[in-house]
């Protein structure tokens, strides 16, 4: 139970990055605290104490097995990660182009 | 019909992948392809309309020994409704792209992003496993913070990264909900999953999950105190991506799953019907007090858009049939009305290439159809009487009565009444009153940009017709009891 508090702990340290670092390239870091929080809180549920690597190999029955279900879960979830970090980099980059400057203070075109 | 289901995702996915290919063949050959898939998408929901509850096992993965193992995919009378808005809304505005995207460098792409947004809205609608909600959900959320940021200007881009980066909150919310939700019932199948929180009984683990997913949806739906990203997102994209965006994106993303995993999966209690209802009313007062105020024609469209899902999430929260029937007729409604008026903009924008209300005027001696097909969206969208507004805000005010809810009722005609106001404000000031000088020379928009407004408006003032006896039953009373049967859910789909 600890660990999964303290991967809870981390997702919301990066809810605060996002929420509160004016820095475009550092709210991005925050986004990827969040997920890999996330991750970790999904492969920690699959876990089980002392439990070996679900291979299930002819005549030796394991009695305790990791789920695997959540590490196939959060293969999927890393490879979307890899995708929605890409394009908010790119998108940041492009504003940089356009303005000059990561600073959302100063990138205020928009009302909100 | 249910060998057809899985082609609702296949057809989009295909050709999204095989699209850059065809634009490099030819120029026409995107327009051509990607119209005629969203009319195949639209005609096969059309089919869907009469069949029964489907349940297709993805790979033909049989439960073993009573678990779920497979992803399922799931048609009921909920499914067909939102597929049905998804493909024709969708079917219609690739129409409207032809001609409106020349503005536009790269058409290819467009189409590529576009259907890209389409197979996630599909596959969200039709999957019944949860984890495929999130994968579904992301796909289409990707393909539309791209589309947003189409423009490649400062402003696009800067909307494009605030609605990233809410959107992947939201989505970090999501991911946390479900992982809870697994740690919870040892399955992702929502049937399976809803039937094992049943058997736990209440749990505060059960309470944390159904807030994360209350919180993760309701950011991607814009409700209320989560909409800061909307009133600049969906005016920066291109316009018949804020239609898509307005019209449906956020109905198939966030309250169509918000409906099903409260309904379905967690069951309707009293706090999550007095927290939908509160969060309904709110986000329908404070949408339309923001709206009223604004001078760019599409900002005050996407306020408006928070303010009408205040409508459909009060009406679903009351929770009678007659509210989830208002609330679900309401949704429908509006992804017809909204995604019109954002097209019209387009129009607007295209002959004048001007946003702003107060530079416009007159334009309906010059631009008739989109005056008048706006028109038509104005009068439905503020609720008078023939058109198909009306007749779902009647129903929401009516099943607030109906519970005993005088004040949502009355602020239910307080927003009805601050939404007329500020389309007559639209009306008065764009199509009405005296042709300014500049703009003596402008066309109305190109035959096909027409042709899919007034589709949209004739769906406009024809679709009261749902109601009536004999109509009724097919569609909207199948879909308002899939919600009301909330976790028999369970049962139609694991078949017992």
């Amino acid at each position: 139970m600890i660990p999964l508090l303290l991967a809870f702990f981390l997702f919301l340290i990066g809810l605060y990055g996002t929420a509160v670092k004016r820095n475009l390239i550092k709210i991005a870091i925050g986004l990827s605290i969040m997920e890999y929080a996330t991750f970790l809180i999904l492969a920690l549920i699959g876990y089980r104490e002392g439990g070996k690597p679900p291979i299930m190999v002819k005549g030796i029955q394991e009695k305790t097995l990791v789920d695997p279900l959540p590490q196939a879960l959060v293969l999927t979830a890393i490879v979307i990660g890899l995708a929605t970090t890409a394009l908010l980099l790119s998108i940041a980059v492009r504003i940089y182009h356009k303005y000059g400057t990561f600073d959302v203070n100063e990138i205020r075109k928009l009302k909100g | 019909m249910k060998e057809l289901l899985p082609l609702f995702v296949a057809i989009p996915l295909g050709l999204a992948f095989l699209m850059p290919v065809f634009g490099r063949i030819s120029r026409f050959l995107p327009d051509v392809l990607g119209n005629v898939a969203t009319l195949a998408l639209a005609v096969l929901s059309c089919m869907a309309i009469n069949s029964p509850t489907i349940v297709y096992k993805v790979g033909g993965w049989e439960p073993v020994k009573g678990a779920v193992i497979g992803i399922y995919m799931v048609l009921d009378g909920l499914t067909v409704v939102m597929l049905l808005i998804v493909n024709i809304v969708g079917f219609l505005v690739c129409l409207y792209s032809v001609e409106y995207m020349r503005r536009y460098t790269d058409k290819a792409r467009f189409y590529t992003l576009f259907l890209l947004m389409m197979t996630g809205m599909n596959g969200v609608i039709i999957t019944g496993d949860l984890f495929n909600v999130f994968v579904f959900l992301e796909i289409s959320a990707i393909a539309s913070y791209a589309l947003v940021a189409f423009g490649t200007e400062s402003e696009e881009l800067e909307a494009a990264f605030k609605y990233q980066v809410m959107g992947s909150v939201a989505s970090g919310f999501i991911l946390v909900a479900l992982s809870v939700f697994y740690w919870l019932t040892g399955t992702l199948n929502m049937a399976d999953g809803g039937k094992a929180l049943v058997e736990q009984g209440q749990s505060v683990g059960a309470l944390f999950a159904c807030g994360l997913f209350l919180m993760g949806f309701a950011l991607k739906g814009a409700i209320m105190p989560f909409h800061a990203w909307l009133p600049d997102a969906h005016p920066s994209a291109p316009a018949p991506i804020s239609a898509m965006l307005s019209g449906v994106f956020i109905k198939a993303t966030g309250i169509y799953v918000l409906c099903r995993v409260l309904f379905n999966v967690f069951g309707l209690s009293l706090t999550t019907s007095h927290v939908l209802m509160t969060l309904g009313a709110l986000s329908m007062i404070a949408g339309v007090f923001l709206a009223i105020g604004q001078w760019d024609m599409k900002r005050l469209f996407a306020y408006h858009s928070i303010s009408q899902m205040g409508y459909v999430v009060m009406g679903v929260g009351i929770g009678t049939p007659l509210g989830i029937l208002g609330g679900l007729f309401h949704l429908m409604n509006h992804s017809t009305f909204k995604s019109l008026l954002f097209l019209n903009s387009g129009a607007v924008d295209y002959s004048t290439d001007n946003r702003d209300l107060q530079k416009m005027g007159g334009l309906n001696q010059r631009m008739p159809v989109t005056g008048a097909t706006s028109l038509v969206a104005s009068m439905s969208i503020a609720g008078i009487p023939p058109f198909n507004g009306f007749w779902s805000k009647l129903i929401i005010i009516l099943a607030a009565v109906e519970a005993g809810h005088y004040s949502l009722a009355g602020l239910a005609v307080l927003g009805s009444i601050m939404t007329l106001a500020s389309f007559l404000k639209v009306q008065k000031y764009a199509f009405f009153g005296r042709l300014s000088p500049v703009w003596e020379k402008v066309k109305e928009a190109p035959a096909l940009m027409c042709v899919s407004m007034v589709l949209l408006a004739v769906l406009c003032v024809g679709m009261g017709l749902l109601l009536l006896p004999g109509v009724k039953e097919g569609l909207l009373d199948k879909a308002v009891a899939v919600l009301t049967d909330g976790r028999k859910y369970a049962n139609v789909v694991l078949g017992k």
